[in-house]
């Protein structure tokens, strides 16, 4: 109860096994926040928010197509 | 190596997204969809008689013309939406998870990815949804759509922003107060926070007409409820499940060996 039985200890001598418990480092997730995360946001623009209150490309065809999506996910849509 | 895992966790957890989201679809197109529309009927029922929306020369007769036909809207364009949601969220999801892991209490993965899906739903959707509820199509003022979205967004940031205030402060006080009490005090200084922050952001008076049916209002409500539950349930339990399967300790002692053997010893401690 008080000790895990697989400690981190055993990760680093064990080359390429990561225990469940290790944390990863900071540096190694933050490349992929920023690229990844940030490709993930504009993709949530284009769901939730495009040719509503702002458009990047003009029409309304982003927002037609979505549209059942945007209101269901709770974005205010119009 | 470490840059690898996290790469890979990005991967599942986009997949997870995906496959949370065709079941967010599912639930959204059998209960959802229905009250989309009576709501769009009514609309239309209510506007037909005086709209003049599309100026003078319009033909009043075709209501505004449909770049996209209802039929394609339910299915094609709400499996786009939810999907894209399902896809964007899972990756973002798998990124705090990255982060959290082994820093937010001592808990196996699928116990993280699930405590990471339940604080997304309930920062990014739940709360929100508490001060500026999602509304039916047809039923707002179209010209306060600006103020809406801000507004709506603004709600997501600051409850993602004072929920990572809150964990990072319940990790600095966990070694005074210990695990329970900060975590306690953690989720408390969140609900006071976003209880202040509703009650003095402003009130979304248009989003609904006050003639709307209530019963039709509550239907609608319910089932995007009951969509997003689904999503970030789906995604917690999938994406656990894969993440697992990635952290899992398959090297030391236990090396060689069928990774299911691995698995019933550290479960012991996962309370
Ligand atoms: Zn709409």
């Amino acid at each position: 109860m008080a000790e895990s039985i697989v400690p981190p200890a055993v990760s680093s001598s064990a080359g390429s096994a990561i225990s469940p418990l290790t944390p990863l480092p900071l540096r190694a997730v933050l490349p992929w926040a920023v690229f990844v995360g940030t490709l993930m946001l504009v993709l949530l623009y284009f769901v939730g928010a495009e040719q509503g209150a702002t458009s990047v490309f003009s029409g309304a065809g982003v927002h037609e197509w979505v549209h059942d999506g945007r209101h269901l996910l709770g974005f205010p849509c119009h | 190596m470490q840059t690898s895992t996290v790469r890979t966790l990005l991967v599942r957890g986009m997949i997870a997204g995906v496959v949370a989201g065709l079941l967010a679809f599912a639930l959204a197109y059998v209960v959802g969809e229905p009250s989309i529309d009576s709501s769009i009927a009514l609309e239309e029922s209510q506007s037909a008689p005086a709209h003049e929306h599309d100026g003078a020369a319009g033909a009043p007769a075709e209501e505004e013309e449909e770049l996209v036909t209802r039929p394609v809207q339910s299915t094609f364009g709400l499996a786009t939406g939810v999907l894209v949601y399902g896809v964007a969220l899972g990756g973002i999801a798998s990124l705090a998870f990255a982060i959290c892991l082994g820093r937010v209490g001592r808990l196996r993965p699928r116990a993280t990815a699930a405590l990471v899906a339940g604080a997304a739903f309930t920062t990014v959707y739940l709360v929100p949804f508490l001060k500026y509820p999602a509304t039916p199509p047809a039923v707002g003022n179209p010209d306060t759509i600006g103020k809406r979205t801000t507004l709506f967004f603004l709600m997501i940031v600051l409850s993602v922003l004072v929920a990572v205030t809150a964990v990072i402060a319940g990790r600095r006080l966990a070694p005074t107060l210990g695990n329970w009490n900060a975590t306690v005090a953690a989720g408390g200084g969140y609900a006071v926070v976003m209880a202040l922050a509703c009650l003095l952001l402003p009130a979304n008076t248009d989003a609904v007409k006050e003639t709307f049916p209530a019963a039709l209002l509550w239907e609608f409500r319910l089932a995007s409820l009951g969509v997003q539950a689904l999503l970030w349930t789906a995604f917690g339990l999938i994406f656990g499940a894969l993440a697992e399967r990635v952290l899992r300790p398959a090297g030391g002692q236990a090396a060689g060996q069928g990774p299911e053997t691995v698995t019933g010893t550290p479960a012991a401690r996962a309370g």
